[in-house]
């Protein structure tokens, strides 16, 4: 057993604030922000610092602790990085195999492809069209993060032109994708500073390709479709030859190879996660662009279709990238919100504080609405009220995170809760009205809580984005 | 998609005429939000070869001393592990010959592995779709109710639909009019509305309710009688009903009890103990909540995923196979609503919807998925199909999507 397993199965759960303390400098000097060094081991632990804020700690005297921290706190799938300055992406990291057991870091990059036979109008296109996805999620912007630039062409010339182009236009990092390295190189001297990933070293061009990523320092992928066995082979003796930051691409598989693509996300992530083998411990690619190949006649919508739901299976069984072809916002939105969700921190609580919420500067006839205390609704209703620029008053009910829908269903969203709500709140003192409009979902216990609470009920809409319109037409005060 | 002709994709098998035709629709119909006939009501359910570029071999770097100039040969060691627990097998349906009238029955459960871990363990039982059936009008998607437009108030018809059309393998009749709130349609006019279903097609059934605790027992009692034997999901029973009566009736009668619970594990090892003092764990299935994809699809993910592992550690009170609401991923609004143009069609847009929803819990272990859009459940089915093909991906077809022309 190396030390790395042994490490790996004592697991992150396991590490305690008091094995980082004992290594820190102790002297509670709060130049990291924190109030000791204790409370910074504990934050240290929960991933919410570096040890690098710790100034002491890159101090000489210190390098053997700082060492052994990062030593103890390195995640079993490396963290790699692609591209430079702000826009740099960050792939693996991953501390555990399930998101349960911690929490999942770096979001699966998504890549869109051009390629160097694209005409300049297209390329181009397509670069602003990844550049300016954007879509706003309970208080997230969600986007694409990466291009991906094919050589179909095979030609050098053409390829540089197309790299330099692309890295003119955009400052995403960049997957340069030639498997022939003169094609690669040709690339790699249009973005020489860029740090994009090389794609790939497979078990015909390796040697070069390394040659390549050392001298461009840049990451390399390592491709061997359906073959775990040559995959270890090339990223073991690529970590050999000296090339540390490797991404692994063990190949994506339409219709019957989903069971061999799935598989093999699986088992690499459970070799790197569960049993500490370091060959599997890097970040993993997925192409759902393979939907593409072969496709025949086959109409455009299924070919997207099959690309989106290949890149979720993906996103949930692992990738920490993906390169996809279509840009179609209908085929990106579910993944990109579905990447979100998976990579949101489950250590978060479902639900927020109940209590009254004020917007803006609401008076004795401003409305009054009620929601439930489940984060995501109180987050989607009360953005949606924000946006409408009213005065208004919300009650957040306890329904112990439930969301409308569930919480009636559930019995969590009561009449009586309702009427707790009213009271504890003291809204009765603060508007002369006795009106209460109610979330459209929750209209079947609309009767009872008249009875309760003596107020008069008004069915919202049943979703909280039309409560401006609503508001704007339905609330006379 | 001007050609809507059976297409037959790479791998030779027919892929989904239907599928194109279910997702082609959208173009033929009017664009109109949620339709609020029945406005006050809400549902709740419960390498291959290389790239052969002609250029000339790129030059070879000569070897740097310490550098290998071999390939380092090394073997991969799959990671397979064995678990103390195992997933209880549970029968829906039950066939003339074992007490019932049904066509076939369906085994789920039995997993000895995480979900399509299949580099570990073969799949035992596939996973299987009910498609929901309603016997009153309801708010349906625009996506949703092109489909089922004809059939809308009529259980039956919809019913038959769901099966010969939309390859159900299953139906679940929702009794939604039983609603004290609603309807309130006395209990037999329930067992009538089961019966004509009942008639109209032989798969197994799923019994859903109004979501009224003392009314859904009331019903489900007349329901369990008057089709004792069936095996039919009785979905569902939740801490606030009258438990022990409830189990008490799907026992008598032979059925199976859907135990539901808001997303709490401890909750649902608390309800399932509470029905062990009456039914045989072979007669539960437990529902942990579905919420949508980008409303709580998270924590529904992480808590079946959670089970699921439990279950197999040991944990017998969640050792049950899991069923998904997942018709709940219409609740969020990028799964219906018209949105900006870059963002539509929302034909399209929805049913992926519904699928990525799906295939999230899919991979967290669901056995049972109670959904709503054809094109939704043919996606799934295929997507299960190709897992348990047994057949290896042919590397060499995708290995050069690099030099691939679009």
């Amino acid at each position: 057993m190396t030390e790395r397993e042994k490490k790996s199965k004592a697991g992150v759960k396991e590490l305690s604030p008091i094995d980082v303390y004992k290594l820190l400098p102790k002297i509670n000097c709060k130049e990291c922000g924190e109030a000791n060094c204790m409370a910074f081991a504990t934050k240290i632990v929960n991933r919410e610092v570096q040890i690098d804020q710790c100034p002491p700690l890159l101090k000489k005297e210190y390098e053997k602790a700082y060492n052994q921290l990062k030593e103890m706190l390195k995640p079993p799938v490396k963290e790699v990085i692609v591209g430079v300055g702000d826009k740099a992406v960050k792939l693996g990291g991953k501390l555990v195999m399930y998101r349960h057991e911690f929490t999942y870091f770096n979001p699966t990059a998504i890549a869109i492809d051009v390629t160097d036979q694209m005409s300049e109008e297209e390329l181009l296109s397509r670069i602003k069209r990844t550049e300016q996805f954007s879509y706003e999620y309970i208080g997230y912007t969600l986007k694409l993060d990466m291009i991906a630039v094919r050589s179909t062409s095979g030609d050098p010339e053409r390829f540089k032109a197309a790299v330099k182009k692309v890295s003119e236009n955009t400052k995403l990092p960049l997957i340069l994708c030639a498997l022939n390295p003169n094609v690669a190189e040709a690339g790699l001297m249009a973005a020489p500073k860029a740090r994009p990933l090389l794609y790939a070293a497979t078990a015909d061009n390796w040697r070069d390709m390394a040659e390549l990523a050392l001298m461009y320092n840049c990451p390399l992928a390592v491709s061997a479709p359906n073959d775990l066995d040559m995959l270890m082979s090339l990223t073991k003796t690529l970590l050999a030859y000296g090339v540390q930051d490797l991404v692994l691409d063990p190949g994506t598989f339409v219709n019957e190879g989903l069971a061999d693509t799935l598989n093999n996300f699986t088992m690499l992530r459970r070799a790197a996660c569960k049993a500490g083998e370091e060959l599997a411990g890097f970040p993993l690619m997925g192409v759902p662009m393979v939907a593409w190949m072969n496709k025949g006649d086959l109409a455009e919508e299924i070919v997207k279709w099959r690309e989106a739901y290949l890149a979720a299976m993906l996103i949930v069984r692992y990738a920490d990238v993906l390169v996809l072809h279509s840009i179609d916002g209908w085929s990106l939105l579910p993944n990109a919100v579905l990447r979100q969700n998976i990579y949101t921190d489950p250590r978060k609580p479902v639900a927020v504080e109940p209590g009254l919420k004020v917007f803006g500067a609401p008076d004795e006839n401003s409305p009054v609405l009620f929601t439930t205390n489940f984060a995501l609704t109180y987050y989607t209703v009360a953005s949606d009220i924000e946006n409408s620029k009213l005065n208004a008053y919300l009650i957040v009910v306890d329904t112990e995170g439930s969301a409308v829908d569930s919480g009636v269903a559930g019995r969590k969203l009561t009449a009586e809760k309702v009427a707790d709500a009213i009271k504890a709140t003291g809204i009765e003192q603060k508007v002369k009205h006795r009106r209460l409009i109610i979330p459209g979902k929750a209209s079947r216990i609309s009767g009872e809580i008249e009875e309760l609470t003596g107020w008069k009920v008004q069915v919202g809409p049943r979703d909280s984005s039309e409560i401006p319109k609503y508001l704007q037409e339905k609330w006379q005060p | 998609m001007a050609d809507k002709k059976k297409k037959e994709d790479d791998s030779g098998l027919p892929f989904s005429p239907d599928l194109l035709e279910l997702l082609a629709k959208f173009q033929e119909i009017e664009l109109e939000d949620f339709e609020l006939e029945a406005a006050d009501l809400e549902l709740w359910f419960g390498a291959g070869g290389m790239p052969a570029q002609l250029l000339p071999p790129p030059k070879v770097a000569p070897a740097v001393k310490g550098k290998p100039s071999e390939l380092l040969k090394t073997r991969f060691v799959p990671p397979i592990e064995t678990y103390p627990g195992r997933i209880v097998e549970v029968k829906l349906g039950a066939t003339k010959g074992e007490g019932g009238t049904r066509g076939r029955s369906i085994i789920i459960g039995g997993e000895t592995s995480p979900a399509f871990y299949t580099f570990e363990r073969p799949v035992l039982h596939p996973p299987v779709v009910t498609v929901d059936v309603f016997d009153m009008e309801v708010p349906l998607s625009k996506a949703v109710k092109m489909h089922v437009k004809d059939v809308i108030g009529d259980p039956a018809a919809w019913a038959k639909l769901a099966v010969d059309k939309f390859g159900a393998d299953m139906v679940t009749v929702h009794l939604i009019s039983i609603d004290p709130l609603l309807k309130d349609a006395k209990p037999k006019d329930a067992v009538k509305t089961v019966e004509e279903v009942a008639q109209a097609v032989d798969v197994p059934l799923v019994i859903g309710g109004c979501g009224d605790p003392v009314k859904d027992a009331d019903v489900f009692a007349e329901i369990a009688e008057t089709f004792a034997g069936e095996r039919f999901l009785i979905s569902s029973i939740t801490q606030d009903m009258d438990v022990e009566r409830c189990a008490k009736f799907v026992k008598k009668n032979g059925h199976v009890a859907l135990s539901f619970t808001p997303m709490d594990l401890n909750l649902a090892r608390e309800l399932n103990r509470r029905l062990y003092d009456f039914l045989g764990k072979e007669d539960i299935v437990m529902d942990l909540t579905t919420a949508a994809l980008g409303y709580g699809l998270d924590y529904a993910f992480t808590n079946m995923e959670r089970a699921r592992l439990a279950g197999l550690m040991g944990d017998i009170e969640l050792a049950h196979p899991m069923s998904s609401g997942t018709t709940n991923a219409w609740a969020a609004r990028e799964a219906w609503l018209k949105m900006a143009p870059e963002w539509e069609p929302r034909e399209l847009r929805g049913p992926l919807w519904e699928v990525t929803t799906a295939l999230t819990l899919l991979l967290a272990g669901v056995d049972l998925f109670m959904m709503m859009h054809p094109a939704a459940v043919k996606t799934l089915k295929e997507i299960v199909n190709h897992l348990l093909s047994g057949k290896k991906a042919d590397a060499s077809k995708f290995a050069d999507w690099v030099s691939m022309k679009l």
